[in-house]
């Protein structure tokens, strides 16, 4: 590290540590959790605080320091982990901008005995105790389908629009899809398509509307990408087909409330960052406070999201996605 | 009969029924009326840009950066239209045309003024111009919800029962026809295309086409950056990626020459309508998902094949073009 590079960096922990101090005063043994996020005045992290602050109220003798760099770089983290450990937080939970960059800093602050967990974007396993995603692939698959089924009273024919053939994430979810398409709890449901947008808006709306053209009777396409998803209500709201094809799959509120709104979509689902920064914080001060090990094949209480259970890869799955829908999408559509 | 089908613009339209006769035959909803419309609206755009993209390789150039102008115009209208929800249609439209017109412009100065061949001034202009996207939008997607629903509903609004959209592209294809066939300065992009130096000669001014050639293709897609935002209701960065070499592609199944000074307008429009039908059926005939990208590229090698061997046989002098052409517009 360069001499100017110091400078910076020791202004900044100054900075950090000044406020830190401020904020600190309120009681000497609180249990001081740092939740690092990929860079601020980011909608989905703010929403991911707000639920940190909600465990931290609930758990009672934490102090919540939230912070993360200007713009999303690896470089930024690395300052503001390294001030953190100058503070001597008890745990560091971050959602890091590199796996691998990340990694000599976290292990400097977990020999000085800082619980270092990492959520949403992991630290590569030599840098954490362990890792909190969101949600995993057959929780997803089942979701999407589960809404499909709910929004057609359990009959239909169903049609996937998903992103490139070759995405790894979205093939997986459809596998899983597949899977729990041939339990007996979804034979009504009738998959007769599986075609591929590319993310593009114009390529995943003709495939759309060509999915209405080939399938006079289709109920419901689940689009597991964004582009899909909008591109395909925008379809079904132009092809006049508001009420007899609904779709479903992954989106954000604030892309997908206008179609939820049109009536194009009933219900679609994506991770809740609250409850993903609840979890993290909840996580952390159980691990900090010696309540929890976080070791592989053990399990982590997380208050009101229950447990979370850590694998042989040091990872763990927060919950099943989370379903919006007229009700609550507005309310989300402000937050990401 | 065999003078008729000798004509490329005749064998592109027979080749046209050929494959929606063969496609109708195995999904014969590809021929409704609903389909019909919906395809019709789907080409408009990419007829409108492979026309003015036609019109940048008529004269030895093109413009790689027509995609990037629409992204980044597209952008910056929703961006407007989320903080004016209440703005005009046509204030919107008159933006749009704007912003796309000093896009092109920029263009324009780069080549025909500094002398910097097209491909690489647009080349940089379209990392440019994407660049700008992200930019402006911070990364941000713009939703339907945020737009105006005057905005949106824009493009789809139907007059006599075709929609906006299409009206604004046949207005268009007119509007070009008239300008290559029967104005001066559209004569003489075939001349600068066919033989630049001779055109020299006679006095036609290569800076000046140049520059009102990558003018008018900012100024289209500018327009046409606004009617995709608003026909998908959904702005995001990236808009149209990889769009501008579906322009190209049209204007070459089409028969306009990539090496300058031959093309017409309806060889442009057919090629156009040709694309659009392969993208629109490829979902309906259930063609595998991993054979679609070579079947489009496939059908694009095989136009330059014809095309290619067409112009061997008939040599480039600019008089025999033009004469020709004068008889074409005359027939």
């Amino acid at each position: 590290m360069s001499k100017k590079y110091g400078f910076s960096s020791m202004l900044f922990a100054s900075v950090v540590a000044a406020t830190a101090l401020i904020a600190g005063t309120a009681s000497a043994d609180n249990v001081r959790i740092a939740m690092v996020v990929k860079n601020l005045g980011n909608g989905f992290f703010d929403a991911a605080h707000d639920g940190g602050q909600e465990a931290a109220k609930e758990l009672g003798n934490v102090d919540l320091i939230y912070t993360g760099p200007t713009t999303p770089t690896a470089e930024g983290q690395i300052d503001i982990i390294n001030s953190l450990i100058a503070q001597n937080v008890n745990a560091i939970v971050v959602s890091a901008n590199d796996p691998d960059a990340l990694v000599p800093i976290t292990k400097k602050a977990m020999s000085r005995g800082i619980t270092v967990l990492s959520f949403d974007a992991g630290i590569a396993p030599a840098g954490r105790l362990f890792q909190i995603n969101p949600s995993k692939a057959d929780l997803i698959g089942r979701k999407q389908i589960e809404m499909a089924s709910k929004t057609l009273g359990g009959t239909g024919e169903i049609a996937i629009l998903s992103a490139t053939a070759q995405a790894t994430n979205q093939n997986i979810w459809i596998k899983e899809m597949k899977k729990v398409l041939a339990t007996p709890e979804f034979s009504g449901l009738k998959l007769v398509d599986v075609v591929y947008g590319d993310d593009q808006s114009d390529k995943s709306y003709r495939e759309a509307v060509g999915l209405f053209r080939k399938h006079p009777d289709l109920k419901a396409i689940i689009a597991p990408t964004t582009v899909g998803i909008t591109a395909s209500a925008k379809a079904v709201t132009d092809q006049n087909l508001v009420g007899k094809v609904f779709v479903t799959g992954l989106g954000l509120p604030s892309e997908m409330a206008g179609h939820v709104h049109s009536g194009a979509v009933d219900t679609f689902a994506i991770w809740n960052p609250i409850d993903l920064g609840y979890t993290a914080v909840y996580a952390a001060y159980e691990i900090a406070t010696k309540k929890a090990t976080g070791k592989a094949g053990t399990t982590v209480p997380v208050g009101r999201m229950k447990e979370i259970t850590i694998d042989d890869k040091g990872e763990a799955a927060m919950s099943e996605p989370y379903v919006f829908d007229k009700s609550n999408v507005d309310k989300f559509a402000k937050m990401f | 009969m065999r003078r008729l089908l000798q004509r490329r613009e005749n064998q592109l339209a027979a080749i046209i029924i050929l494959v929606v006769g063969l496609i109708t035959l195995r999904a014969p909803v590809f021929l409704s009326m609903g389909s019909i419309d919906t395809i019709m609206t789907d080409g408009a755009i990419l007829t409108m840009m492979a026309l003015v993209q036609m019109l940048a390789i008529l004269t030895r150039g093109i413009d790689l950066s027509v995609s990037a102008n629409m992204a980044l115009t597209g952008m910056v209208v929703a961006l407007l239209s989320k903080d004016h929800p209440e703005m005009a249609v046509t204030a919107t439209i008159v933006l749009a045309l704007g912003l796309g017109l000093l896009l092109g412009a920029i263009n324009g100065v780069m080549i025909a003024y500094v002398g910097i061949p097209p491909i690489v001034v647009t080349l940089g202009t379209m990392s440019i111009y994407r660049g700008l996207v992200f930019q402006v939008s911070g990364g941000a997607w713009v939703n339907a919800q945020q737009m105006g629903s005057a905005f949106i509903a824009f493009p789809t609004t139907r007059l006599l029962g075709l929609t906006a959209i299409v009206w604004i592209a046949a207005v268009m294809v007119a509007a070009i026809y008239l300008f290559l066939n029967h104005v001066r300065k559209g004569r003489e992009l075939y001349a600068l295309g066919g033989n630049p130096t001779a055109a020299r000669y006679v006095g036609i001014n290569n800076t000046h086409n140049q520059m009102l050639v990558y003018s008018l293709i900012g100024l289209v897609s500018g327009l046409c950056g606004y009617l995709w935002v608003a026909r998908y209701a959904v702005a995001y960065t990236e808009i149209a990626l990889g769009f501008e070499l579906q322009t190209v592609a049209a204007c070459v199944i089409g028969g306009v020459s990539m090496a300058g000074g031959r093309g017409t307008v309806l060889g442009c429009v057919l090629g156009s309508v040709f694309l659009v039908i392969i993208f629109n059926a490829l979902p309906i005939i259930n063609v595998s998902p991993f054979w679609q990208l070579a079947i489009s590229g496939a059908v694009i090698l095989a136009a330059v094949v014809l095309n290619s061997r067409s112009e061997r046989s008939k040599g480039k002098l600019i008089l025999k073009s033009a004469q020709l052409a004068a008889v074409r517009g005359t027939a």
